[in-house]
């Protein structure tokens, strides 16, 4: 059978401007149909897809923020979000979706998959990934 | 080719899926399932309702193992497995039963 | 003769609007629209650029594009105005020319 690798996607773009954040969003949840150990990065303005409270309404495109939500139960439950690109954009994590997880391994308690790291931190983490694609 | 439901002409894509799913009803709904052989019983009405109410909230449509487990959680785990849901939509029920819901087809999907 | 330039890229994900900015004669008016949006931050590593334009320059922010991306008014910079498709139609009819910075 086939080996689970460590996949990571990085996000380094505003949602709707440009069509790169919805493309990763729907890689990451056919790679993560796959049984495939998938976590996601949030850095520059990748930031921006995280913001809560978006409503595409008035300009006619599909609001796949409620998307992200979805990832827990894709068991995409990692998600780092850069510090440095938060603080560069004036933000806080309070800023952004409250995303969460089911942990299985603990009678499916209720889990936050956003952690906030610094850019040495996220080097580190993207130093132990066998696959890393960039959108 | 477009469907004929409650003589509206309801306009699919190349596979059957809904063009358009603000045009979804639950008499589409049974037009779909019967294009794709099945009769509409309340364990199908189940899994439908289910798909539909996942799409609202998060915009897709789950892939199997996702719908699966969710549906085990909701309905209870005599029905969240592949093969109540197999036996259900025999043509694979991410497929099958998104079509009937009218929504997209899925990502990843069996 | 005044100019209303528009501006669609992030400050920091593309130099646009610096150059708009560096180009922008007083009296201009500028339009950040689509992921331009972004501009009109306050507390960003690039809200100065915009804080010192603002003696001699108007900004305009397109506020479908600010609601899309979840951006409330309570955070743009002080003095941005947020207007929707009918104003960004009066700011092209009132200024002579329209520049568009992609």
């Amino acid at each position: 059978m086939s080996v689970t690798k460590k996949l990571m996607y990085i996000n380094r773009r505003a949602p709707y401007g440009t069509i790169y954040a919805w493309e990763s969003l729907e890689v990451v949840l056919i790679g993560a149909a796959f049984e495939q150990d998938v976590s996601m990065a949030f850095i520059d303005d990748g930031i921006y897809q995280l913001l809560k409270g978006q409503d595409t309404n008035d300009i006619g495109m599909k609001n796949f923020s409620p998307t992200y939500s979805a990832l827990g139960d894709f068991e995409v439950t990692q998600i780092f979000v850069e510090k440095e690109s938060l603080e560069a954009r004036g933000l806080a994590l309070d800023d952004l979706m409250h995303l969460t997880y089911e942990d299985e391994d603990e009678d499916y308690a209720e889990k936050d998959s956003i952690k906030v790291v610094s850019s040495s931190e996220l080097a580190d983490i993207m130093e132990q990934q066998d696959v890393l694609y960039n959108f | 080719m477009p469907i004929e439901v409650g003589g509206k002409s309801l306009e699919t894509d190349e596979e059957g899926y809904l063009a358009n799913l603000s045009e979804w009803s639950e008499e589409a709904a049974t037009a779909l399932a019967e294009a794709e052989g099945i009769d509409m019983s309340t364990n199908h009405w189940e899994v439908v309702n289910f798909l539909r109410e996942y799409y609202e909230e998060y915009q897709i449509a789950p892939a199997v193992r996702v719908l699966t487990k969710a549906i085990g959680k909701k309905l209870g785990k005599d029905k969240g497995n592949s093969k109540y849901l197999y036996e259900l939509f025999p043509y694979g029920p991410a497929k099958q039963a998104c079509k009937i819901a009218g929504l997209p087809k899925p990502t990843g999907c069996v | 003769m005044a100019t209303l330039h528009t501006v669609n890229k992030s400050p920091t994900d593309r130099n646009t609007l610096e150059a708009c900015l560096r180009l922008a004669k007083g009296g201009s008016s500028v339009l950040m629209i689509e992921d331009g949006v972004y501009g009109a931050l306050k507390g960003t590593q690039k809200s100065g650029i915009v804080e010192d334009a603002m003696k001699d320059i108007k900004f305009y922010v397109l506020g479908g594009d600010l609601k899309a991306r979840g951006i409330e008014e309570n955070k743009l910079i002080d003095g941005v105005n947020v207007v929707d498709y009918a104003g960004f139609v009066n700011l092209a009819t009132e200024n002579d020319r329209v520049q568009s910075w992609l």
